[in-house]
C-alpha cells in the first residue's frame, strides 16, 4: 500500500489522466445543447435542441447525410472484410507455410509506415493508373491496409490458445473440416471474431489519415467535418461530434450486450 | 483367435528422431491393453498412429483384420478419448455427446435421446444441460467417454485418461472403466505412465521403452517374471542385484531383513526406513556398493527393527531370485 502523499499524487495523476481524456467530449457535449443564438464556446446561451435540428437540414456547407452513408457502408465493408480475411489468414498461418514468415512481416509493416504515406501512395498509384478515386474503392483498400494487420495479430493471440485436440475430437467423431470449423472452431472462438468486427468497424468509422487521398470526390464523415471546421461557425458541428460518439457508443454497447445475451444462453 | 488391434513393424519418425522403432503387437480381442513407460517412450504417439491422428512412418496397423493405416480415423471404427477430454465449451454435456451422431446427419430428436442413454450410461443423467466448465473434472471425464462410446467404436483408445484427476476419483474411474470394457466387451486401449495403473486394469500390458516394446504380457507375468532390468525396475516392486552368478529382480516383499554383522545374506547398512502402515520399507546400501530395499510385513519388521546407520544383512529364498538377461 503506497503512503499518504503517494495516493494524493496518483489520485491527482489519475483525475488529471481523466479529464484530458473525456474532458473534450464533454465540453463538446455540453456546448451542442447550445442554445439557437448561443457560440462556439462558453458560456451557454440557453439550453435546447437546436443545432440537433440543424444538422438534418441542407446545410450552407458540406452534405452530412451523405457523408455519414458512406462512412457507414465503408465502414460495413472494411468490417466485413476484415474479419473474413483475417479470420482465413489466422488459420492459415496456424501452419508454416513457404513464406509466411515473409507474408506476416509485410502484413505487419502496414502497421509501421506513416499512414499519410499509405494515403499518398494509394493515391498516386491510382492516379498513374488513371483510375477515378473513390471511397468505396482506393479509400477502401487504404483503411484494409490498418484494419487487415489489427484483425490478424488478434487472430494470432486467439488461435496461440486454442486447443488443437478439440479439432482433434472432431475429426475423431468422424466431422469433416468444413464441419470441424463450422461446429467447433467458429463458435469457440465467436466472442473475438466479434471482437474483430468491432474494431475494424470503429477503426473504419474514424479513419482519417489514410483516407485523407483516397476518398476521391465523395468525402467521408471525419474529412467532411475537417472541411466544415475551416468554415462553419455554429454549434452544429459538436452536435455532429455529440451524435457520433452516441453512434459509436451504441454500437460498443449493442455488442457488449449481445455478448452478454450469448453467454447466458449458453448459461456460463 | 484373431488378434482385434495387430501392429506390424509399426514405425514413427519425427524427422531424424525415431519414436518408434518397429514395434510389432497383437491385442487379443475385447481385452483391456495398457501401454505403459516413462514419458518419451513412444506410447502416446503408437495410441495416436492406431487413432488415425499420427500419420505412421513405416508398417501397418490391422483392426480387426482390416488393414486401416492409410484410412481416416471416422473409418476405422475407433475412438478416442483425449487426455484433455477436450470437451467443446461451446455444447452442453448432452450436445457434446450427440455430436458425432450429429456428424453423421442423425436427426435432432433421435441423436438427442440416443446420447441421454450413455450420458445414463455414465451415471451423468441429472447433467444434461451442463455446460462442460460447470462440471468437475470426473464428469468432465464420463461425458468423454460417453462422447467416445457413442460413435460405437470396436477400440476405444484412451490417452492418459486418469492423469488429471485427484487419487481417490482415480480409484473410482479405474473401477468404472474395466467395468465399462467388460460390459461393452470391446477393447480398450489406454496410455499410462502409472504402472500401478496398468496392473490394476490390464489384461495385456505393453512396457515400452525407447520407442520399442520392452515387454507385452498379462500384468502378473510381467511381475513375476519381468523381461529385463529396465522392466523390473519400471513395474517396481523388485530389487536388480548383480551377483557373482549373474543378474536377478528379486521381489523386494519376498525380500528378508537380518539386523546384525555377519548375519547370513548380502551384507550391507540401513540407510532409511519408512513406515507404511501395513508394511515397512527398509532401503539397504549393500556393501558392493549396490541399492537394495526390503518391504517387511509391520509384525515382523516390529519384531527386529533396525534403524539407518544400523548393519543388517538382505537375503531370499533362493526361488524368489528371477535371472535376468545381461544386456539391458
Amino acid at each position: 500500500m503506497p503512503g499518504r502523499v503517494a495516493r494524493l499524487l496518483l489520485g491527482a495523476l489519475f483525475g488529471a489522466f481523466m479529464l484530458f481524456l473525456y474532458g473534450p467530449t464533454l465540453t463538446i457535449t455540453i456546448l451542442s445543447f447550445q442554445g439557437p443564438d448561443g457560440g462556439l464556446t462558453f458560456p451557454m446561451n440557453g439550453v435546447s435542441l437546436h443545432w440537433f435540428g440543424r444538422l438534418f437540414q441542407p446545410q450552407a456547407v458540406g452534405d452530412l447525410g451523405a457523408a455519414m452513408t458512406r462512412t457507414l457502408l465503408l465502414a460495413a465493408m472494411v468490417t466485413a472484410t476484415t474479419v473474413v480475411v483475417s479470420l482465413a489468414a489466422g488459420m492459415a498461418f496456424r501452419r508454416r507455410f513457404a513464406g509466411s514468415t515473409v507474408l506476416f512481416y509485410l502484413t505487419v509493416a502496414s502497421l509501421i509506415v506513416p499512414s499519410l504515406l499509405v494515403s499518398l501512395g494509394i493515391g498516386l498509384m491510382f492516379n498513374l493508373m488513371e483510375w477515378e478515386p473513390a471511397w468505396y474503392s482506393s479509400a477502401f483498400g487504404a483503411q484494409l491496409t490498418w484494419t487487415l494487420p489489427f484483425g490478424l495479430l488478434i487472430m494470432f493471440a486467439v488461435f496461440n490458445r486454442f486447443d488443437r485436440s478439440w479439432e482433434e475430437a472432431a475429426r475423431d467423431m468422424g466431422a469433416t473440416p468444413w464441419q470441424s470449423f463450422w461446429h467447433v472452431v467458429l463458435p469457440i472462438i465467436a466472442p473475438s471474431v466479434v471482437g474483430i468486427a468491432l474494431f475494424g468497424f470503429t477503426l473504419s468509422f474514424d479513419e482519417f489519415a489514410r483516407t485523407l487521398l483516397t476518398a476521391g470526390s465523395g468525402n467521408t464523415l471525419p474529412l467532411e467535418i475537417l472541411g466544415m471546421t475551416t468554415t462553419v461557425t455554429t454549434p452544429v458541428l459538436y452536435a455532429l461530434g455529440t451524435v457520433s460518439t452516441a453512434v459509436s457508443f451504441l454500437v460498443i454497447g449493442g455488442a457488449l450486450i449481445g455478448m452478454r445475451l450469448m453467454r447466458k444462453r449458453r448459461g456460463i | 483367435m484373431r488378434a482385434d488391434v495387430e501392429l506390424i513393424s509399426v514405425t514413427k519418425r519425427y524427422g531424424a528422431a525415431i519414436a518408434v522403432d518397429g514395434i510389432s503387437l497383437a491385442i487379443p480381442p475385447a481385452s483391456y491393453c495398457c501401454l505403459l513407460g516413462p514419458s518419451g517412450c513412444g506410447k502416446t504417439s503408437t495410441l495416436r498412429m492406431i487413432a488415425g491422428h499420427e500419420s505412421i512412418s513405416a508398417g501397418d496397423i490391422l483392426l480387426a483384420g482390416r488393414n486401416v493405416t492409410d484410412l481416416a480415423p471416422v473409418e476405422r471404427g475407433t475412438a478416442m478419448m483425449f487426455q484433455s477430454y477436450a470437451l467443446f465449451p461451446h455444447l452442453t454435456a448432452l450436445e457434446n455427446i450427440a455430436f458425432g451422431l450429429r456428424m453423421r446427419g442423425v436427426g435432432k430428436p433421435e441423436r438427442l435421446a440416443k446420447a441421454g442413454e450413455y450420458l445414463r450410461l455414465v451415471q451423468l443423467e441429472k447433467m444434461a444441460d451442463r455446460l462442460p466448465a460447470q462440471l468437475s473434472g470426473g464428469q468432465q471425464q464420463r461425458v468423454a467417454l460417453a462422447r467416445a462410446l457413442i460413435t460405437r467404436p470396436k477400440v476405444l483408445l484412451l490417452d492418459e485418461p486418469l492423469s488429471a484427476l485427484d487419487p481417490f476419483l482415480r480409484g473410482q474411474m479405474r473401477e468404472e472403466l474395466k467395468r465399462l470394457q467388460r460390459e461393452l466387451g470391446i477393447t480398450f486401449i489406454h496410455v499410462t505412465h502409472g504402472q500401478e495403473e496398468a496392473m490394476a486394469l490390464s489384461d495385456i500390458a505393453v512396457v515400452m521403452d525407447h520407442g520399442r516394446i520392452a515387454q507385452a504380457a498379462p500384468p502378473r507375468e510381467i511381475f513375476e517374471r519381468p523381461a529385463s532390468a529396465f522392466v523390473a525396475r519400471f513395474i517396481g516392486g523388485h530389487n536388480v542385484i548383480r551377483l557373482d552368478s549373474g543378474r536377478y529382480a528379486i521381489r523386494t516383499d519376498r525380500s528378508w531383513l537380518a539386523p546384525g554383522e555377519g548375519t547370513p545374506g548380502l551384507p550391507g547398512r540401513v540407510t532409511a526406513v519408512e513406515y507404511q502402515g501395513p508394511v515397512v520399507r527398509v532401503v539397504l546400501a549393500l556393501a558392493d556398493g549396490q541399492s537394495a530395499e526390503a518391504v517387511l510385513p509391520d509384525a515382523h519388521y516390529h519384531a527386529a527393527p533396525v534403524a539407518p546407520g544400523d548393519a543388517a544383512s538382505l537375503g531370499w529364498e533362493a526361488q524368489d531370485a528371477h535371472p535376468l538377461p545381461e544386456d539391458a
